[in-house]
Protein backbone atom coordinates (compact mmCIF):
# COMPACT_ATOMS: atom_id res chain seq x y z
CA UNK A 1 0.00 0.00 0.00
CA UNK A 2 0.94 3.52 -0.67
CA UNK A 3 0.83 5.25 1.99
CA UNK A 4 2.61 2.64 4.08
CA UNK A 5 5.61 3.40 2.08
CA UNK A 6 4.96 7.63 2.51
CA UNK A 7 4.93 6.79 6.11
CA UNK A 8 8.10 5.39 6.13
CA UNK A 9 9.59 7.65 4.04
CA UNK A 10 8.30 10.63 6.44
CA UNK A 11 9.36 8.40 9.82
CA UNK A 12 13.03 8.00 8.62
CA UNK A 13 13.30 11.41 7.02
CA UNK A 14 11.86 13.00 10.52
CA UNK A 15 14.00 10.55 12.38
CA UNK A 16 17.41 11.42 10.61
CA UNK A 17 16.98 15.06 11.38
CA UNK A 18 16.17 14.65 15.27
CA UNK A 19 19.87 13.16 14.81
CA UNK A 20 21.04 15.97 12.53
CA UNK A 21 20.34 18.64 14.18
CA UNK A 22 21.84 17.54 17.25
CA UNK A 23 17.95 16.94 19.25
CA UNK A 24 19.59 13.59 19.75
CA UNK A 25 22.64 11.60 19.72
CA UNK A 26 23.97 8.34 19.72
CA UNK A 27 22.47 7.26 23.38
CA UNK A 28 18.53 7.14 22.13
CA UNK A 29 20.09 4.45 19.20
CA UNK A 30 21.51 2.55 22.19
CA UNK A 31 17.86 2.81 23.99
CA UNK A 32 16.49 1.61 20.49
CA UNK A 33 18.76 -1.31 20.22
CA UNK A 34 17.16 -2.63 24.07
CA UNK A 35 14.11 -2.92 22.81
CA UNK A 36 12.41 -6.12 21.72
CA UNK A 37 9.68 -8.72 21.70
CA UNK A 38 10.05 -8.94 25.51
CA UNK A 39 10.34 -5.12 26.16
CA UNK A 40 8.29 -3.94 23.17
CA UNK A 41 7.64 -0.38 24.83
CA UNK A 42 10.85 0.37 26.60
CA UNK A 43 11.68 3.37 24.59
CA UNK A 44 8.41 4.97 24.90
CA UNK A 45 8.62 4.12 28.97
CA UNK A 46 11.98 5.53 29.64
CA UNK A 47 11.35 8.33 27.51
CA UNK A 48 7.98 8.81 29.42
CA UNK A 49 10.09 8.63 32.92
CA UNK A 50 12.49 11.04 30.98
CA UNK A 51 9.27 13.58 30.70
CA UNK A 52 8.28 13.41 34.11
CA UNK A 53 11.11 13.45 36.06
CA UNK A 54 12.03 16.98 33.66
CA UNK A 55 8.97 18.58 34.56
CA UNK A 56 9.79 17.90 38.20
CA UNK A 57 13.59 19.21 38.45
CA UNK A 58 12.36 21.98 35.86
CA UNK A 59 9.96 23.54 38.62
CA UNK A 60 12.69 22.85 41.35
CA UNK A 61 15.30 24.77 39.13
CA UNK A 62 12.67 28.03 38.93
CA UNK A 63 11.92 27.73 42.83
CA UNK A 64 15.65 27.25 43.50
CA UNK A 65 16.70 30.11 41.55
CA UNK A 66 13.76 32.27 42.73
CA UNK A 67 14.80 32.69 45.97
CA UNK A 68 15.60 35.61 47.98
CA UNK A 69 18.92 34.52 48.36
CA UNK A 70 20.33 31.69 46.00
CA UNK A 71 21.91 28.71 47.08
CA UNK A 72 24.24 27.85 44.39
CA UNK A 73 24.83 24.52 45.28
CA UNK A 74 21.19 23.35 45.18
CA UNK A 75 20.84 24.54 41.90
CA UNK A 76 23.89 22.90 40.43
CA UNK A 77 22.36 19.29 42.12
CA UNK A 78 19.46 19.73 40.52
CA UNK A 79 21.01 20.58 37.28
CA UNK A 80 23.28 17.70 37.87
CA UNK A 81 20.42 15.74 37.77
CA UNK A 82 18.77 17.07 34.95
CA UNK A 83 22.30 16.59 33.02
CA UNK A 84 22.66 13.13 33.78
CA UNK A 85 19.13 12.06 32.62
CA UNK A 86 19.50 13.92 29.14
CA UNK A 87 22.59 12.72 28.81
CA UNK A 88 21.20 8.84 29.51
CA UNK A 89 18.03 9.60 27.50
CA UNK A 90 20.13 11.26 24.36
CA UNK A 91 18.72 14.46 24.89
CA UNK A 92 21.75 15.94 23.77
CA UNK A 93 20.77 19.79 23.66
CA UNK A 94 18.70 19.80 27.04
CA UNK A 95 22.55 18.07 28.15
CA UNK A 96 24.26 20.81 26.45
CA UNK A 97 22.03 23.77 28.16
CA UNK A 98 22.60 22.15 31.50
CA UNK A 99 26.38 22.23 31.09
CA UNK A 100 25.96 25.59 30.20
CA UNK A 101 23.52 26.26 33.61
CA UNK A 102 26.49 24.42 35.51
CA UNK A 103 29.07 26.62 34.43
CA UNK A 104 26.83 29.51 35.39
CA UNK A 105 25.88 28.21 38.56
CA UNK A 106 29.82 28.01 39.33
CA UNK A 107 30.49 31.66 38.90
CA UNK A 108 27.15 32.43 41.02
CA UNK A 109 26.03 34.56 38.12
CA UNK A 110 22.32 34.90 38.77
CA UNK A 111 21.48 36.43 35.25
CA UNK A 112 23.45 33.85 33.88
CA UNK A 113 21.45 30.98 35.05
CA UNK A 114 17.96 32.85 34.94
CA UNK A 115 18.96 33.34 31.04
CA UNK A 116 19.76 29.89 30.82
CA UNK A 117 17.96 28.17 32.50
CA UNK A 118 15.21 29.73 30.06
CA UNK A 119 17.54 28.00 27.19
CA UNK A 120 17.23 24.77 29.28
CA UNK A 121 13.42 24.59 29.33
CA UNK A 122 13.40 25.49 26.05
CA UNK A 123 15.49 22.58 24.79
CA UNK A 124 13.37 20.43 26.85
CA UNK A 125 10.24 21.36 25.66
CA UNK A 126 11.52 21.29 21.55
CA UNK A 127 12.93 17.84 22.18
CA UNK A 128 9.87 16.18 23.91
CA UNK A 129 8.00 17.90 21.14
CA UNK A 130 9.96 15.56 18.83
CA UNK A 131 9.67 12.82 20.37
CA UNK A 132 6.21 12.67 20.93
CA UNK A 133 6.18 13.57 16.66
CA UNK A 134 8.37 10.44 16.60
CA UNK A 135 5.70 7.97 18.42
CA UNK A 136 2.95 9.05 17.07
CA UNK A 137 4.25 8.55 13.52
CA UNK A 138 5.43 4.94 14.51
CA UNK A 139 1.84 4.66 16.01
CA UNK A 140 0.63 5.58 12.84
CA UNK A 141 2.75 3.67 10.40
CA UNK A 142 2.11 0.41 13.00
CA UNK A 143 -1.95 0.85 12.54
CA UNK A 144 -1.53 1.26 8.93
CA UNK A 145 0.80 -1.73 8.32
CA UNK A 146 -1.82 -3.78 10.51
CA UNK A 147 -4.39 -2.77 8.44
CA UNK A 148 -2.53 -3.86 5.82
CA UNK A 149 -2.28 -6.87 6.88
CA UNK A 150 -5.44 -7.62 7.58
CA UNK A 151 -6.37 -6.53 4.23
CA UNK A 152 -3.78 -9.01 2.89
CA UNK A 153 -5.36 -11.65 4.76
CA UNK A 154 -8.92 -10.96 4.55
CA UNK A 155 -8.73 -10.90 0.83
CA UNK A 156 -6.42 -13.88 0.46
CA UNK A 157 -9.05 -16.05 2.59
CA UNK A 158 -12.02 -14.56 0.13
CA UNK A 159 -10.46 -15.47 -2.68
CA UNK A 160 -9.67 -19.12 -1.27
CA UNK A 161 -13.52 -19.46 -0.71
CA UNK B 1 24.25 -15.39 25.79
CA UNK B 2 27.44 -13.54 26.82
CA UNK B 3 26.44 -13.50 30.83
CA UNK B 4 26.10 -16.84 31.51
CA UNK B 5 28.37 -19.54 31.89
CA UNK B 6 28.29 -23.10 31.52
CA UNK B 7 28.80 -24.78 34.63
CA UNK B 8 28.06 -28.80 35.45
CA UNK B 9 24.27 -29.29 33.85
CA UNK B 10 23.64 -25.50 35.50
CA UNK B 11 23.93 -22.35 33.45
CA UNK B 12 25.63 -19.72 35.96
CA UNK B 13 24.68 -15.85 35.47
CA UNK B 14 26.37 -13.05 36.12
CA UNK B 15 24.85 -11.36 38.72
CA UNK B 16 24.88 -7.15 38.52
CA UNK B 17 24.01 -4.80 41.17
CA UNK B 18 22.93 -1.15 40.22
CA UNK B 19 23.02 1.27 42.53
CA UNK B 20 21.91 5.00 41.71
CA UNK B 21 19.38 7.13 42.88
CA UNK B 22 17.82 8.20 39.58
CA UNK B 23 15.08 5.73 38.27
CA UNK B 24 15.84 6.24 34.75
CA UNK B 25 19.02 5.71 34.81
CA UNK B 26 18.41 2.38 37.38
CA UNK B 27 15.76 1.42 34.51
CA UNK B 28 18.62 1.73 31.15
CA UNK B 29 21.41 0.33 33.06
CA UNK B 30 19.38 -2.62 34.24
CA UNK B 31 17.80 -3.30 30.70
CA UNK B 32 21.51 -2.93 29.58
CA UNK B 33 23.21 -5.31 31.75
CA UNK B 34 19.74 -7.74 31.15
CA UNK B 35 19.80 -7.58 27.56
CA UNK B 36 23.53 -9.15 28.45
CA UNK B 37 22.30 -12.51 30.20
CA UNK B 38 22.87 -11.00 33.85
CA UNK B 39 20.95 -11.59 36.67
CA UNK B 40 20.33 -7.86 37.63
CA UNK B 41 19.03 -5.88 40.91
CA UNK B 42 18.89 -2.22 41.33
CA UNK B 43 18.73 -0.30 44.56
CA UNK B 44 18.70 3.67 45.27
CA UNK B 45 21.26 4.23 47.43
CA UNK B 46 24.67 3.25 49.25
CA UNK B 47 23.28 2.11 52.01
CA UNK B 48 20.89 -0.57 50.33
CA UNK B 49 23.64 -1.75 48.79
CA UNK B 50 25.61 -2.37 51.69
CA UNK B 51 22.66 -3.99 53.67
CA UNK B 52 21.83 -6.34 50.48
CA UNK B 53 25.67 -7.65 50.72
CA UNK B 54 25.63 -7.13 54.93
CA UNK B 55 22.54 -9.81 54.16
CA UNK B 56 24.42 -12.44 52.53
CA UNK B 57 23.99 -11.85 49.05
CA UNK B 58 26.38 -11.62 46.69
CA UNK B 59 26.88 -9.55 43.34
CA UNK B 60 29.26 -10.42 40.71
CA UNK B 61 29.78 -6.96 39.28
CA UNK B 62 28.48 -3.66 41.01
CA UNK B 63 27.73 -0.37 39.14
CA UNK B 64 28.16 2.47 41.88
CA UNK B 65 26.79 5.59 41.45
CA UNK B 66 28.89 8.65 43.10
CA UNK B 67 26.13 10.97 44.29
CA UNK B 68 23.32 9.43 46.19
CA UNK B 69 21.37 10.51 49.08
CA UNK B 70 21.74 8.50 52.74
CA UNK B 71 25.39 7.03 51.63
CA UNK B 72 26.92 8.22 48.63
CA UNK B 73 28.62 5.97 46.10
CA UNK B 74 32.63 6.66 48.37
CA UNK B 75 31.49 5.50 51.95
CA UNK B 76 29.44 2.91 50.83
CA UNK B 77 32.57 1.16 48.07
CA UNK B 78 34.89 2.13 51.52
CA UNK B 79 32.17 0.51 53.47
CA UNK B 80 31.59 -2.87 51.43
CA UNK B 81 35.88 -3.72 50.77
CA UNK B 82 35.49 -3.12 54.54
CA UNK B 83 33.14 -5.96 54.90
CA UNK B 84 35.55 -7.89 52.54
CA UNK B 85 33.20 -7.68 49.14
CA UNK B 86 35.42 -8.82 46.62
CA UNK B 87 33.06 -8.43 43.71
CA UNK B 88 33.83 -6.49 40.61
CA UNK B 89 33.16 -2.81 41.49
CA UNK B 90 32.49 -0.07 38.51
CA UNK B 91 32.29 3.84 39.80
CA UNK B 92 29.87 5.65 37.22
CA UNK B 93 29.56 9.40 37.44
CA UNK B 94 28.52 12.22 35.79
CA UNK B 95 31.28 14.13 37.09
CA UNK B 96 34.04 14.50 35.17
CA UNK B 97 36.33 16.51 37.63
CA UNK B 98 39.54 14.59 37.79
CA UNK B 99 40.03 15.00 41.47
CA UNK B 100 36.93 13.81 42.29
CA UNK B 101 37.29 10.51 40.04
CA UNK B 102 40.69 9.87 42.07
CA UNK B 103 39.46 9.59 45.17
CA UNK B 104 36.54 7.91 44.32
CA UNK B 105 38.69 5.04 42.80
CA UNK B 106 41.06 5.49 46.08
CA UNK B 107 37.63 4.29 48.07
CA UNK B 108 38.09 0.60 46.48
CA UNK B 109 36.76 0.73 43.07
CA UNK B 110 38.27 -1.23 40.50
CA UNK B 111 37.35 1.29 37.13
CA UNK B 112 35.56 4.41 37.27
CA UNK B 113 33.46 5.39 34.18
CA UNK B 114 31.43 8.30 32.92
CA UNK B 115 27.80 7.79 32.43
CA UNK B 116 25.65 6.24 30.81
CA UNK B 117 26.73 2.89 30.54
CA UNK B 118 28.18 1.72 27.23
CA UNK B 119 27.93 -1.51 25.51
CA UNK B 120 31.41 -1.89 24.79
CA UNK B 121 32.41 -1.09 28.22
CA UNK B 122 30.54 -4.20 29.35
CA UNK B 123 32.27 -6.07 27.43
CA UNK B 124 35.50 -5.78 28.39
CA UNK B 125 34.46 -5.76 31.89
CA UNK B 126 32.45 -9.21 31.27
CA UNK B 127 35.52 -11.03 30.16
CA UNK B 128 37.55 -9.81 33.18
CA UNK B 129 34.84 -10.80 35.71
CA UNK B 130 34.50 -14.34 33.94
CA UNK B 131 38.35 -14.70 34.14
CA UNK B 132 37.69 -14.02 38.13
CA UNK B 133 35.05 -16.28 38.36
CA UNK B 134 36.88 -19.32 37.09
Amino acid sequence: MEIVGQLQKQYVEFSTSLYREGFLDEQFIQLQKLQDESNPDFVVEVVSIFFEDSEKLINDLATAIQQQVVDFKQVDAHVHQFKGSSSSIGANRVKNMCIALRSFCDEKNLDGCLRCLQQVKHEYFLVKNKLETLFRGISHLKENIDSFFSFLIHHFFRRKK
Amino acid sequence: MAGEMAGNSTKKKISALVVDDDRLVRRIHGMLLTRFGMETNAVENGKEAVDLFASGKCYDLVFMDMEMPIMDGLKATQALREMGVSSTIVGVTSRTQEGETQAFMEAGLDACWEKPLTRDGIISLLDQVAKKLL
